[in-house]
């Protein structure tokens, strides 16, 4: 009998059936799923798979290599910008290669449903030169997955799974198979392997560039990269991960009269895309995210076009795929429409009823009209829910941890009043550092930690902040008359503006500890985080 | 002939349209039919507009997304979010709703101009979902009133649409499932009426 899963769900099923030790992950649309998935798992326990959050991306992915290093299977789970973050250890460690199996999951968001950019994870993969997967269907996350782990080993090197935000959250019936058992703790053969001096590095570079045409060979020989010939033509077509299904949305029963080159696998087959350009008068490539594939085989002047895509305008350069856009590509007669009855308005998220977010940026706002100057740096999370109306408290929203950054550089400049606000794990996850730069120069601007003691946006997990925010900010080195604790209640909302507005004026950095549980975190929860709001600064 | 629906479900974050979704996909299974079932997680969760793709061939489903003008039926918790997905309607497509606002947004638009237009399209079930469950005692279940209402014109049989009822709410003991089932009932029931 077939389980109905998810993509990211059949994902995980995969890498527990694939002899997984332990999955490391910080939450983040569209990859959330599949961590959480693990952590559920009554086999995943029994196996005692390790699965709780780590702190950020970065730390996720060091413990996964060094998982890896012991011997046994890892993986590692973030969203496309997570990988931003752990670029550091990723591009060195496919230097280093691994030991026990080791993959890297990635879920891109093309058309941003719930990031700031929608950047195409496959060229980070690339980057660092290793296999990319890229599965088009929920059975294939679950039958991929075990296979990176066996290329990951044969290989010696991390593989990169690439999803996409329509995948991972979509269900379909998959049918699972034989689970592979764990391997047992055995230390590499190669004792300078992750010794990552240039002495050793630069022979381990060498080794990867020379796996190279191996890892070219593994991927035309694919079974996961597929050619079905068709008698017309007049257009070849490259179909990659999920644009293949609307692609064949289009035609009934799924005969497609076009040639067609379904990949799921990288480095790009060459012998399958010559035959394409061989016999084709056009190639037309689907892809969602960036024109990667187009890049890789359009002529770089454009002169000679024979490739369309992305890059050529047949398809919306930016944004996600779809069936409609997709037979449009194919000269379908579809009108695509976007109108929709005028007495239809946007629905934006907001922030939920008795949030405590609510009552902080009223007070923020109420500054606001003392002192026009001020400016507030936001950042990712619930709070950045404050750029929009009815409070727009927010001046800036770049990424995990820029507010405290980008509020010391524009203190440095002569901005006062800057602002910033952080949720507490995003201050986990990328603040501290930021906030230790502002200490040692004493920068004046006044951080505001909006502590709702969870991961809120992606679905209340667990928050490493939660009982040592005070002990961190004063480990950083944060005076403890300018550490301060409030309630973001509407009652406090007086005391609370002069608590902030005291600090403001304070020619130092500050924090102000806004502490009010998430309304979205079960009872259970909310009581055991009492013993944490009670303890005093001193 | 082929077995082949297309369903979109919509509404705000937090209605509750996953659990429709949930008894579609059990009783498509239950049917052995295939099944592709599209949701949204993360920021539209929060308060903003949120849709589910609920596709059910037997033969097999390609894409996770319903092309536009291919969706049988439209089913929305919210008469706004309704509207929201007509360009995906067929042109003899279904339009069912509940008929209560939620206004979480200040410039909400007159309900007699939502109502007008979800009126000017033929077939259409506009009904008060949240009252008849509010009267059988469990206002919680307005999704399931909708989806009796929905469920004469998707090719499943009511067997097995009770039959997923009653494994989904199992959990939380006979009573809720009992409530559930009623709630299915008299939306079906209420759909008859009006279809006929």
């Amino acid at each position: 009998m077939k389980k109905l899963l998810l993509g990211n769900e059949a994902l995980a099923q995969g890498a527990i059936d694939a002899g997984l030790s332990g999955v490391y992950a910080y939450p983040g649309t569209p990859s959330t799923e599949i961590t959480e998935y693990i952590q559920k798992s009554k086999i995943a326990q029994e196996l005692n798979i390790h699965s709780a959050w780590s702190v950020n991306e970065k730390t996720a992915m060091e413990a996964a290599l060094g998982m890896s290093y012991a011997g046994k299977k890892s993986m590692v789970v973030m969203k496309h910008v997570g990988l931003n973050v752990a670029a550091d250890v990723f591009m060195n460690m496919s230097v280093s290669g691994i030991n026990g199996g080791l993959v890297v999951v990635v879920a891109d968001d093309p058309s941003m449903h719930s990031s700031q950019n929608e950047q195409d994870s496959r060229y980070y993969g690339k980057f660092a030169m290793i296999p990319i997967l890229e599965p088009s269907n929920q059975q294939e996350c679950y039958d991929i997955t075990k296979y990176a782990f066996e290329l990951s080993e044969n290989l010696g090197l991390p593989v990169l799974i690439r999803l996409v935000t329509r995948l991972s959250h979509s269900r379909a019936g998959v049918a699972t198979g034989e689970r592979i058992v764990q391997n047992n703790i055995h230390l590499p053969k190669i004792a300078t392997q992750f010794q990552l001096i240039p002495m050793h590095a630069r022979g381990r570079y060498q080794h990867l560039v020379d796996l190279q045409p191996d890892m070219l060979e593994i991927s035309e020989n694919s079974d996961f990269n597929t050619f079905y010939d068709g008698a017309n033509k007049s257009i070849g077509i490259i179909a990659s991960g999920i644009a293949y299904n609307y692609l064949m949305e289009n035609f009934e029963d799924g005969k497609c009269p076009y040639p067609v080159l379904k990949i799921s696998q990288y480095p790009l087959p060459k012998e399958p895309i010559k035959q394409l350009f061989d016999t084709c008068e056009k190639i037309l490539i689907l892809e969602d995210g960036y024109p990667f594939i187009e890049e890789a085989i359009s002529d770089f002047l454009g002169e000679n076009r024979k490739v369309i895509g992305r890059l050529s305008g047949d398809i919306p350069r930016v944004g996600e795929l779809n069936p409609d856009n997709i037979a449009n590509a194919l000269g379908f007669d579809i009108v695509i429409n976007d109108n929709l009855p005028k007495v239809v308005l946007g629905r934006p998220p907001q922030l939920c009823v008795g949030c405590g977010h609510n009552d902080l940026f009223n007070a923020i706002n109420a500054l606001k009209n003392e002192s026009a100057s001020q400016q507030v740096f936001g950042d990712i999370g619930c709070s950045a829910l404050g750029v929009l109306s009815p409070y727009e408290s927010i001046n800036t929203l770049i990424e995990m941890g820029s507010s405290i950054t980008m509020a010391k550089g524009a203190a440095d400049a002569g901005i006062h009043p800057a602002i910033a606000v952080i949720g507490d794990s995003t201050f986990t996850h990328s603040g501290m550092t930021g906030l230790l730069d502002a200490i040692i120069e004493n920068t004046p601007i006044t951080v505001i930690i909006s502590d709702n003691s969870a991961i809120a946006m992606t679905g209340a997990q667990d928050s490493a902040a939660s009982g040592r925010l005070i002990s961190i900010c004063i480990g950083l080195g944060i005076e403890e008359d300018h550490l301060k604790i409030i309630t973001p209640l509407h009652k406090n909302l007086q005391e609370n503006i002069d608590i902030i507005r005291e600090e403001i004026n304070y020619k130092g950095v500050s924090v102000v500890i806004a502490q009010r549980p998430c309304v979205q975190l079960p009872k259970e929860k909310k009581d055991k985080l009492k013993e944490y709001t009670n303890v005093s600064i001193n | 002939m082929h077995t082949k629906t297309n369903i979109i479900l919509a509404g705000v974050g937090g209605q509750g349209i996953l659990t429709i979704a949930a008894i579609l996909d059990t009783a498509a299974l239950d049917n052995h039919l295939n099944v592709k079932q599209s949701e949204v997680h993360g920021m539209s969760q929060r308060g903003g507009a949120v849709q589910s793709h609920v596709r059910i061939s037997d033969q097999p489903i390609y894409s996770d997304l319903i092309p536009q003008g291919k969706a049988d039926i439209i089913i929305s918790v919210e008469p706004m979010e309704l509207l929201r997905y007509l360009p995906y309607l067929k042109k003899d497509g279904y339009l069912i709703t509940d008929s209560n606002p939620f206004e979480n947004i200040n410039n909400y638009p007159e309900l007699e101009t939502l109502y007008n237009e979800i009126k000017s399209h033929k077939n259409h079930i506009l009904i008060d979902a949240m009252k008849i469950a509010k009267d059988l005692g469990n206002s919680k279940a307005t999704n399931v009133v909708l989806l009796g209402a929905a469920s004469s014109l998707i090719p499943l049989s009511d067997e097995s649409f009770q039959k997923a009822i009653a494994t989904l709410f199992e959990r939380k003991g006979e009573r809720i499932v009992a409530k559930n089932l009623e709630a299915y009932f008299k939306g079906r029931e209420i759909a008859a009426e009006i279809v006929s």
